[in-house]
This record gives C-alpha cells, sequence and structure tokens, in this order.
C-alpha cells in the first residue's frame, strides 16, 4: 500500500486488535472513525445530517424517490431508539441494486414461454426488477396523481401499502403483491446488508440488533456463553488495509 | 463441428466431490484422466479470503456460488397434471458450480446412514411385515441399494478421515459410547478429531433434550476443531466459528471442501488434467448404444470438442448427472404413467423445518459465533430408531440445535402475531434477534410413483437441449411423519425455557420459493434389479458399463441425514471396484 494515512494506520490497530482485546478496550463505535482514507462507501461519504437529499439517485426519477423514500419510511420507520430505513438509506442501496446488475435481471432465467404458474412454482413475469420497479412505480404514481404517497398521512400511507400487499390492484401488469414483495425484500436488505452496497449507513441495523459484521473468528468466545457483545459492528470495507475485496480475483492478504 | 481431441482414459463430468475423488483415486493407479468442470476455477487463496467472502447480500441472497440459472435451470411442478414452469430463481436448493461443485458451500454436516437405510425395504418387512408396507399403498417404492452398510463402512472411515470429521463416537463396534449418539451404526474406530466446541444453542438444548430423556449428541462436522493433516498431506485448521458457512467457502482451510483436502495433491498428479469453464452437452455412444464413446463439450469461449475415454464418469450435482444420462440416451427413461423405466425414478427430497424458539431477553444466544456444523442434537426420532407399528408413516428425523449463523437479511425471528413490517416489526426484530433459537428437523422424504425427474418439452438451456423437469410434492407419509415429530419438538423447546415455541413440521404443497434442502437425490438410482435401478451396487449403468454415475442421484431414497458423507464412501466403494476389477476385465461387475 503506497500511502498510509495516520487514520487508516491506527485503524489498522484497532482492526487487528479487535480479537484480542476485550470488549470495553473496542474501538469506540461512533460513526466518524469508520470513515476511511480507501473504500469508503457511498452512504458513508454522505453527511449524517441530511439522509436522503444527498443522495444521487442513478435509477430513480424524482417522482419514483418520492414514492419509495416515503413507502421505505413506513416499512421501518425511525424511533426515538434507532434508525429506520431512510435513516440507513434503504432508498439508496435499492436504486444501486436497480441500476446494476440485479435490476437488469442478473441470475433470473429470462426464457419464455411466459405463464403465470402456482405459488409453489415462483415468479413467472417478464419483468426484470428494473422493469418491474419502473412499471409498477409509473402505475402507481398515475394513480395517485392527484395526492402523490409522499403527501399522504402515515395512516393513510399504510393503508395504500397495505393494498398493495393485498393484491388487489394491477399496477401496469405488475400484481401489486408481487410488487410490495419486492420492494419490502429490497428494503430489508437496504436495511440489513453490508454498508458497501449503500444502504445500512453507518450500520444501524446492526448496532440494532447486536450483529457485528464481518468479524472473522469467534473462536475464543463462542463457549463464553450468554456473553454481551458490545463490539462496533464491522463491515467489509474495513479490514486491516482500509480496502474493499470485491473482487474476488484481488487478493485479501496483500503482503 | 466439434474438435475431436486425444482420447484419454477417463473423463469426470464435473469437478465436485465425486470428481475429485474418482480423478484422485484413478489418476494414482495410472490413468489418465480428464476433468470437465462447467464453472470457473476458484481456490481458498485468492478466491475464498476475508473479507469479500463474508458478503450475506452476495453469497446468500443472491447466490454467488450457485448454478448460472440463466443458462441452466430446473422447470418445476407439483403433479403430472401441471405445467412445469421455469424455477427463474434458486431458493428452494441451491447447486453448486465451479470448481469443487457443492462440496465448496456445503456446511459440512458430516453424517453416517444407518444400517437399515442400505436394505429399507427388507428391513421394514421383516420388522414390520408384508401388511404394513402394503398399507402404505403402491405409491411409495421403498428399495434396497444392493450394499450393505457393513461393505461400506471402511469406506466411511476413509472418507471421514480423508474430511477430517470432528465429532463423537456414539458407536465403535457396537460398544455404545457415552457422549456419542447411541443410535449410530458401529463405526470401525473413533472419529479423526473430537466434537467442536459446544454453542450456547446448542447447550441450551441439551439441556432441554436431556430433561425429557432424549440422547444429545454433538453433530459431527467437515469444519475441524483442531488443526488436522488428512491422509493425502494436506493440512487444515481449527474452525473460528466465523457465522459466513453454508453458502459461503471457507477462507480458514477449516472446511473439508475439495480445494482443502483433495485438489491441491490431485493437480499436481501428471496424469490429471482439469478443464473448467467446460459444459458437457452428452456422452456419445458407439452404434451398439452399450458403449460410450466419450463425451462432447464446449468451452467457454464457445467452442465445441469431442473428448473421447475409455470411461465416462458422471460426476455432477444429482439433478444434472440424470439429466445427462436422460439427454445422452442411457438407460429406459421412466414413464409415471406406466411405472415402467428408471431414469428419473425415485426422485426424493428432505424433510425439513423445525420450531423457533423465543427466549427471554436475558438470554443472549449470538447466533453470528457458529459454523456450519455447530449442531447439539438427538436422534432419537431419526430412521427407523421408534418403534413405527402404529403410527401410520414410516421414516424419522433428526433434532437439533443447528444455527448456522446470524446473518440478518436472512435471519431476522419475530413472534406470531408480530406485523410484517412497521415500527412493530422493527421493535420485534430488535427484542428477538438474540433471544431467539432455530431447531431444526431434518429427514427423510418417502419415494413415491408419483414423483419424478424427466426432460421439459418446452424450456431450454443455453445450448438449446432440454432442461431437467421435476414433478415433486411431499408424499403424504413425509406430512404425518414430521407432524408427529413436530409435536414432539415443541415439548423440548418448551423445556429449554422458550417463552414463545412456533411449531414446525413439513406441510405441502412442496414449494420452490423456500430454501428447504439441497439435498436432491435419486432419479438415477442403485439396486440390484435393472428394472428398478440404473445403476448397480458400485455404481455402473446397466445398460452402459464403461459409465458410472456416481453420487447423491444414486440414492434409491433419501435417509434422515444430510448425504454428503454417504456420497464419499459409495463413492470411494465404487472407485475401489473399478480399480480392482473393472481395470482388469472391463464389463459389467454384476450381471443382470
Amino acid at each position: 500500500m503506497a500511502e498510509v494515512s495516520r487514520r487508516t494506520l491506527m485503524k489498522v490497530t484497532g482492526a487487528l486488535g479487535t480479537s484480542m482485546l476485550p470488549a470495553v478496550l473496542m474501538p469506540d463505535a461512533a460513526p466518524a472513525q469508520h470513515d476511511h482514507a480507501h473504500g469508503a462507501s457511498p452512504a458513508q461519504v454522505s453527511p449524517p445530517s441530511s439522509p436522503t437529499k444527498s443522495t444521487s439517485y442513478l435509477f430513480f426519477n424524482d417522482e419514483e424517490a418520492a414514492f419509495i423514500e416515503a413507502a421505505v419510511a413506513r416499512l421501518i420507520p425511525k424511533d426515538d431508539q434507532w434508525a429506520g430505513a431512510i435513516e440507513a438509506s434503504a432508498p439508496n442501496y435499492i436504486d444501486k441494486q436497480l441500476a446494476g446488475a440485479w435490476g437488469a435481471g442478473e441470475r433470473l432465467y429470462r426464457s419464455g414461454p411466459w405463464q403465470s404458474g402456482t405459488p409453489s412454482q415462483g415468479y413467472q413475469l417478464p419483468f426484470t426488477p428494473a422493469e418491474l420497479f419502473r412499471t409498477a412505480l409509473r402505475a402507481i404514481n398515475q394513480d395517485l396523481a392527484q395526492r402523490p404517497f409522499a403527501k399522504m398521512n402515515p395512516d393513510e400511507q399504510d393503508s395504500y401499502l397495505k393494498a398493495l400487499e393485498a393484491g388487489g390492484k394491477d399496477l401496469g401488469g405488475v400484481p401489486s403483491d408481487v410488487f410490495f414483495a419486492h420492494l419490502w425484500q429490497c428494503t430489508v436488505e437496504g436495511f440489513f446488508s453490508d454498508p458497501v452496497y449503500g444502504g445500512n449507513r453507518d450500520m444501524a441495523s446492526w448496532r440494532m440488533i447486536g450483529f457485528p459484521g464481518a468479524y472473522a473468528s469467534y473462536y475464543d468466545l463462542v463457549d463464553q456463553y450468554g456473553i454481551k457483545l458490545d463490539r462496533a459492528p464491522m463491515s467489509l470495507a474495513e479490514d486491516a488495509h482500509g480496502h474493499i475485496h470485491m473482487d474476488p480475483g484481488i487478493p485479501a492478504s496483500s503482503p | 463441428m466439434a474438435q475431436r481431441l486425444k482420447p484419454v482414459d477417463m473423463v469426470t463430468i464435473g469437478v465436485g466431490l465425486t470428481g475429485s475423488l474418482a480423478a484422485l483415486e484413478l489418476a494414482q493407479a495410472g490413468l489418465k484422466v480428464v476433468g470437465l468442470e462447467r464453472g470457473a476455477p476458484r481456490f481458498t487463496v485468492p478466491d475464498f479470503q476475508s473479507p469479500a467472502i463474508h458478503d450475506e447480500l452476495r453469497f446468500s441472497i443472491r447466490k454467488g456460488m450457485m448454478q448460472d440459472n440463466t443458462k441452466v435451470p430446473v422447470t418445476f411442478r407439483n403433479n403430472s397434471n401441471e405445467t412445469a414452469l421455469p424455477i427463474r430463481r434458486w431458493e428452494s436448493f441451491l447447486p453448486g458450480q465451479g470448481l469443487g461443485g457443492s462440496f465448496v458451500h456445503w456446511n459440512g454436516q458430516s453424517f453416517r446412514a444407518q444400517v437399515a437405510d442400505f436394505i429399507y425395504r427388507t428391513h421394514l418387512l421383516q420388522r414390520y411385515g408384508q401388511k404394513f408396507l402394503e398399507s402404505y399403498g403402491p405409491d411409495l417404492t421403498v428399495q434396497d441399494w444392493g450394499v450393505t452398510y457393513e461393505e461400506v463402512e471402511p469406506y466411511y472411515d476413509r472418507f471421514e478421515y480423508l474430511l477430517g470429521v470432528s465429532g463423537k463416537a456414539g458407536n465403535i463396534k457396537g460398544q455404545i459410547q457415552p457422549g456419542g449418539n447411541p443410535f449410530e451404526a458401529p463405526r470401525s474406530r473413533e472419529y479423526p478429531n473430537p466434537p467442536l466446541k459446544e454453542t450456547y444453542f446448542g447447550a441450551i438444548f441439551r439441556k432441554g433434550a436431556d430433561s425429557l430423556g432424549y440422547h444429545p449428541y454433538p453433530q459431527p462436522s467437515s469444519n475441524l476443531s483442531r488443526p488436522y493433516t488428512n491422509p493425502l498431506g494436506l493440512k487444515l485448521q481449527a474452525c473460528v466459528f466465523c457465522g459466513f458457512c453454508e453458502r459461503y467457502a471457507c477462507e480458514h482451510y477449516a472446511k473439508a471442501s475439495p480445494q482443502a483436502i483433495i485438489l491441491p495433491v490431485l493437480l499436481k498428479n501428471p496424469n490429471y488434467e482439469l478443464r473448467t469453464n467446460c459444459e458437457v452437452l452428452r456422452i456419445n455412444l458407439d452404434s451398439t448404444g452399450k458403449k460410450a464413446t466419450g463425451v462432447t463439450y464446449v468451452d467457454g469461449a464457445g467452442r465445441e470438442f469431442e473428448q473421447p475415454a475409455e470411461i465416462v464418469c458422471i460426476t455432477a450435482f444429482p439433478l444434472n448427472s440424470v439429466r445427462t444420462l436422460l439427454l445422452s440416451g442411457i438407460g429406459k427413461p421412466y414413464d409415471a404413467r406406466t411405472g415402467e423405466g428408471v431414469v428419473g425414478r425415485n426422485y426424493t427430497y428432505q424433510t425439513t423445518g423445525g420450531p423457533t424458539v423465543f427466549m427471554d431477553e436475558s438470554i443472549n444466544i449470538n447466533p453470528f459465533m457458529s459454523s456450519g456444523a455447530p449442531g447439539t442434537m438427538i436422534d432419537d426420532f431419526g430412521g427407523d430408531n421408534f418403534d413405527h407399528a402404529n403410527l401410520g408413516f414410516i421414516g424419522g428425523q433428526y433434532v437439533g440445535s443447528i444455527m448456522t449463523g446470524g446473518r440478518p437479511i436472512e435471519f431476522h425471528p419475530t413472534p406470531p402475531g408480530t406485523p410484517r413490517w412497521g415500527l412493530e416489526w422493527k421493535r420485534a426484530v430488535a427484542r428477538h434477534y438474540n433471544h431467539t433459537i432455530l431447531i431444526q428437523q431434518h429427514g427423510m422424504s418417502a419415494p413415491s410413483r408419483l414423483n419424478y425427474l424427466d426432460l421439459d418439452p418446452t424450456y431450454k438451456d443455453a445450448w438449446g437441449q432440454p432442461l431437467l423437469r421435476m414433478t415433486f410434492d411431499f408424499p403424504e407419509n413425509d406430512i404425518r411423519m414430521s407432524q408427529y415429530i413436530a409435536d414432539k419438538v415443541v415439548e423440548i423447546g418448551r423445556a429449554m425455557g422458550g417463552k414463545i415455541v412456533v411449531r414446525g413440521g413439513t406441510k405441502r404443497p412442496y414449494t420452490t420459493t423456500v430454501y428447504q434442502s439441497t439435498h436432491n437425490c435419486g432419479g438415477a438410482v442403485m439396486g440390484d434389479d435393472p428394472k428398478t435401478s440404473v445403476v448397480n451396487r458400485y455404481q455402473q449403468c446397466w445398460d452402459v458399463p464403461n459409465v458410472f454415475s456416481l453420487g447423491g442421484s444414486s440414492f434409491p431414497q433419501n435417509i434422515t441425514y444430510n448425504y454428503s458423507v454417504t456420497i464419499g464412501a459409495i463413492t470411494l466403494f465404487a472407485l475401489d471396484a473399478i480399480k480392482n476389477k473393472y481395470l482388469k476385465a472391463p464389463g459389467p461387475l454384476v450381471q443382470a
């Protein structure tokens, strides 16, 4: 590694030390400590004070983004203790997924003929995830042209989401329950997945449940029954070198 | 036009567990062996390294290690009256792809089958009588394997020492051993390594099961409990309980995979050549149809080759092995209407799914401190370990607490009555994530005349060949069996101190949309009668004796247990026969 900042060096020490140090000596959990010279995720770069304004959407247009932001805020709301999907920047996660390979149908068999199947047969629509969101969101925003979802009060929003979930509506060929299931799954992913994907900002959801993230070893702890683990969680973006190894061809342990 | 390559002695279709074993044994015996793997080459270093390997989204959710289903999926229907449709995303089962196959992303749960499993029909007749078996009607096609446990035991032993299985013997040469599984089939010696450390959820399960008089024991694991050098001289490390095992590769050389236990030796053997990104289209037969001449495959650049070989070993994932036989015209395809034919017959699956036990908030389970085989188990309801005379079903399940991690996209349990989303959902997740124990019920799925594999009439793969069509639903037997056991397991959950225990058990219809098990088996089963089996006891095709179909597709019906170690054992048994009998006199090893 050519350039090593003081902060990175400190981080190296902290990361290497975690398996040996008692919990009280763990690196501070404050978000600022997770800011790296290298490999910081988009979510970590965003200023914490204005979570959604700073999102640069690659996929969603303004109307779509308005619905998504308002919807995920109801699906996983914030409370006085823990962040919700907005604070965790789940919309940014969903946007990047839809703009990328997954949105384009990665690992989705896409040959016809197409016909609706039984529930046991799973998803059988020709839409890629990106097409599915775009189609359904257009239909929803047309449906709500007079009173956009984002302008409704929370109770009305919940009622509308429940109606989508119940499956009564046809959203331009996308059954509304199918759209809702995709939206919910993406929201859960954006809330819980590693921050390198643009959601779970500051590992807020991991702090909430006590999931420590990408630590590699619990050998010494696994038989300390019931121990309360107070470590700050760790993202894929943080290892001894502060690099993200998203490419499996790149060794994770450079000399 | 296919380019014809220089002939070799043997070719394996697939380089996973059975493909690595077959190549190792026969290259060491002096044969020139080519391994054809449809996926990419990949190795512990650099491919499986941290932190990238600890990526739940990529590997668990997006199925990063699995068969490329945009090229070759499977079509599915619950019964013959429906139209099969492609499984467009893997969920219910997850065939692996790439060097090492599914044996890279497996959990390392390393059981043997029982004595009765190999002679299942005979055993049931002897214990319960003809009337008992007939009472299940003509649909259940239970049969014997054509090989006995006693014959396979030395190969179990060899395979376990190759893997470095960590466990506690329950039965050494008929002597019940304290601390092990008293229902275990007799073993010739102790496991190569002691059991893994017991997890907290395991210890809680042990206490609950003990209090009810059951027989808890540590799950045998191919995540190793200590550093170990296997008989090939390959070094493995102790599992560190990273919590990323199932659906992941091991970065630590602590899980027995082909990369860790076989390939470094095999790849140095000058008799062996590995070719990756090669998709085998078919096995070629001569004009008699009774001898294979080799295989035709397409490489990653789309070039077609013919690889002549004296012996062809089908060493793919079980579903793909059956498809290869069907695409090659080897063996008579099964016809569900008449019950005749064998290829595709007796496809079986696994019954899974147990209760969720919600504990007090003061109890920190720390599910993320885990391995792939961290269970504390009981076998009191396994196989035929309990009297079935008046129960109305055959078969059984093992039961245990086996939480293979706490990765939160997949695992965020909430008790019944919790809203599916919203603030109350979030609060319930926060409350229960670290205070919930899952118990696994895992067992047999009975073979049925109605469940089978054949070629799909409509859907094609990326090379224009028909997809495999799966017709499957759980037989009524499985529902009765798993629901009977579900009642017992709820009691264990309560004895563990569960505040809320949500009952498990298998339900119909079988659905492809929820993960259940990757123990798809049968479809090209072994036996001693060519009318009811595709391969003989040496997994040699009855119809084309220079083709061996090795692996889980040979199971006449599924067993209670995870099948990998039994696959390894019957494969080593077959390879010994190839080395010691077939090579001396090529031809059928068993006369039909």
